[in-house]
């Protein structure tokens, strides 16, 4: 990555706009790094399966079957990319609502890997629908199903990918040098983020309220109608553990980006996300002990099922939850970013264990997903790390905003 | 005490329909303009498995005809090409049959589910599905508790298949093509409230032989698909895990603390911002 980069945004004032473009589409840095070298060949193929599965219908490249109608790509890359990216709503809470300063460095990028999550893991519902082209009968209004919640969660993806690109927007001026539209955009933060935080509280619970109806279909360790609660509570958690771990590849990956001031700030940021990460577990495992006395399940622990809960449980809540717990105090970043894992893979786990492993978990043939439809998935992801990393190496996310911005405060 | 019986069966019947269907007691006055429900009683005791009522309703529909063999004890399943089967079972040397279609429940799980309209309970009781707003995102299949909706995983322009009690037909004035056709009165076409009554009867008249539950008076709170059989349901491939009320009443509680988050979490936080927007001076001096 070479550093005049960051000069260009604040001189670009004498060349042409068209030029600046340009100069910005083409690639920075190394062509053939590891990761290209994987992704590449993964999102070519992604997209010709995709080609495929609308030339050919769903089931030329899916598992899913007519009692398993939603299987991976709902349940890993909607469901569970919608918890990780749930990060944003609670930073942009603790740094605009709370005024804790001390995460204003992390704010940026967390919001743009929200607001990007949102338009691939959400985007990859347009592919898991069989007539995408009526897609806009909900939208425009000509047909409300309003006591759909699927309805109400779709609606809050699109108005909340609206206020993270609003929150994350005064860095898309300050790369093209727009000083007033940025003045402009920056004074609409606050509402974003307020109007943001509500919409995130309530999709996050939508994608479990999603499931209510299906009662008798998931395992009844999983089903409660407390989902909702549960989803919204684990969110805070699935989205910090993100960032944890995010944050620990882009040091690495950007490290020329981060100020030194920045890189200092790391370790009390990290005891910080590990202590709210921790408090949150905790209310987490008190909810779903609640919930678990309430429904009365002791007879369903002994199952192969009821040890697969346990497993989730003990695994990959309790255990990270006190690695969170310890190392806020004493700090090791190791074993935070260990914790962060854990409790990242507990949230896929926990995700999928209700709309793929628990749901029909008694038929016969149960849904496994096929490889073409983990492939699509692999690309999906992959193209989010491209435009991530093709948005940092560019704008003001990891890096200080230009000088002229603090000149103008 | 049968009388009794039957009386009560019967109020609670009315009253469980008109609550759970969330219509007013005033829609089953015969001079209110609301129609009644229509509805589809299935004989099981009558039926002669000839699957008559399957054929004709995919020459009806459009649809191809059923080749299949049905063997006693091979559960066949509706598919996207075939919106109703006839199952055997084997009692002794005789057979049973059971009859599978949607069940146009009163308040459908399914249309609760559809963001689009697509899937919509008429005011006459069937459920129909309109292919112009469905997107295809196939939740209605999640949400149905019996399995009724299936989609054509493989094609480009899939359609989501089901029963819709020959709606066409109804508005034409017809009948819907299975009962039309069944020639051992197997299948008889009705108000809602009308089949229930005649079900009661024939289970009063003829307890012996009849089971003493009509499938789909309770269940899912209520549906228009009504059976009755003279052995038990889960033996016949019925679904029976389904609870006795009203599927869309379970995402309710959650749709309606929307409205209540929006007015409350946003001032809220406008508050807590205010409170906090003078602390940078303070922090900054900590720092
Ligand atoms: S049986 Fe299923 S598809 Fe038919 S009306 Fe009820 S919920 Fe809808
Ligand atoms: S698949 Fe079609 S009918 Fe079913 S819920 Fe989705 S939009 Fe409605």
């Amino acid at each position: 990555m070479t550093n005049n980069i960051i000069t260009v945004a604040s001189d670009n004032d004498g060349k042409s706009i068209w030029k600046f473009f340009v100069g910005e589409l083409k690639p920075r840095g190394k062509w053939l790094t590891p990761f290209n070298i994987i992704s590449i060949p993964i999102m070519i193929l992604g997209l010709v399966l995709i080609v495929i599965r609308f030339w050919k219908g769903i089931g030329s490249i899916t598992n899913l079957t007519q009692e398993v109608p939603w299987g991976l790509w709902i349940g890993f890359d909607v469901v569970t990319g919608v918890a990780f990216a749930g990060g944003a709503y609670v930073l942009t809470f603790i740094v605009y609502i709370l005024n804790v300063k001390k995460y204003h460095s992390i704010v940026r990028v967390t919001v743009l890997n929200g607001f990007l999550a949102y338009v691939f893991y959400a985007g990859a519902l347009l592919l898991d629908l069989g007539r995408p082209w009526n897609v806009i009968n909900p939208i425009i209004g000509n047909n409300f199903g309003t006591s759909s919640v699927l309805f109400l969660v779709a609606w809050h993806f699109m108005l909340y990918m609206l206020a993270e690109l609003i929150e994350f927007s005064p860095a898309i001026a300050e790369w093209l040098g727009a000083r007033r539209v940025r003045k402009i955009l920056s004074s609409m933060t606050i509402a974003a983020v307020i109007f943001g935080i509500t919409l995130s509280i309530l999709h996050q619970s939508g994608l479990g309220a999603l499931y209510l109806m299906a009662k008798e279909k998931i395992h009844p360790l999983w089903y409660s109608e407390f989902i909702p609660v549960l989803f919204v509570v684990s969110s805070v958690f699935a989205g910090l553990s993100m960032v944890i771990f995010e944050g620990a590849i882009s040091h690495r990956v950007f490290f020329n980006q981060i100020s030194e001031e920045n890189h200092k700030k790391q370790h009390s940021i990290l005891m910080g996300l590990s202590k709210i990460c921790a408090v949150a577990m905790f209310a987490y495992f008190f909810l779903k002990t609640l919930v678990f006395i309430h429904d009365k399940h002791w007879n369903l622990l002994m199952t192969p099922m009821g040890y697969w809960f346990l497993v989730e449980i003990i695994g990959f809540v309790l255990i990270p939850m006190f690695m969170f717990y310890y190392n806020s105090r004493r700090g090791n970043i190791l074993y935070i970013r260990i914790a962060a894992i854990l409790t990242m893979l507990g949230i896929i786990i926990n995700r999928l264990n209700v709309t793929v492993i628990g749901f029909k978990w008694d038929a016969p043939n149960h849904y496994y997903p096929s490889w073409m439809e983990i492939v699509v998935t692999l690309a999906v992801i992959f193209t989010e790390i491209w435009i991530f990393r093709w948005i940092v190496t560019r704008m003001p996310v990891l890096r200080d905003s230009p000088k002229w911005v603090h000149d103008e405060k | 005490m049968g009388l009794d019986r039957r009386n009560f069966l019967k109020t609670m019947g009315v009253a469980g329909f008109t609550f759970l269907a969330g219509r007013s007691l005033a829609s089953d006055l015969p001079d209110e303009a609301d129609v009644e429900f229509k509805a589809l009683l299935y004989d099981s005791t009558k039926c002669i498995g000839c699957r008559a009522c399957e054929s004709a309703c995919a020459e009806a529909n459009g649809l191809p005809e059923p080749q299949d063999e049905m063997t006693a004890g091979v559960e066949r399943k509706t598919t996207e090409t075939q919106r109703c089967v006839i199952n055997a079972y084997a009692y002794g040397d005789t057979e049973i049959y059971s009859r599978h279609q949607c069940m146009h429940c009163n308040e459908p799980a399914c249309v609760a589910a559809c963001l689009t309209q697509a899937m919509y309970k008429t005011k006459e009781g069937p459920v129909i599905w309109r292919a112009d707003k469905c997107m295809g995102c196939r939740y209605c299949m999640v949400s149905c508790p019996f399995d009724v909706p299936k989609f054509e995983y493989h094609s480009p322009n899939p359609i989501i298949q089901k029963c819709d009690m020959c709606y066409n037909r109804q508005k034409e004035g017809k009948i819907p093509a299975c009962a039309e056709n069944c020639p051992a009165e197997a299948l008889i076409f009705g108000t809602r409230r009308e089949l229930l009554a005649e079900a009661r009867r024939r289970i009063a008249e003829n307890p012996d032989l009849y089971q003493p539950i009509i499938y789909g008076e309770n269940i899912a709170g209520g549906t228009s698909s009504l059976s009755v059989a003279s052995v038990p349901f889960e033996e016949l491939g019925f679904e029976t895990n389904i609870q006795k009320t009203s599927y869309p009443a379970l995402s309710k509680g959650f749709l309606y603390s929307v409205p209540s988050v929006f007015v409350l979490v946003p001032p809220l936080l406008l508050g807590i911002y205010e409170a906090n927007k003078d602390k940078n001076l303070e922090e900054e001096a900590h720092d």
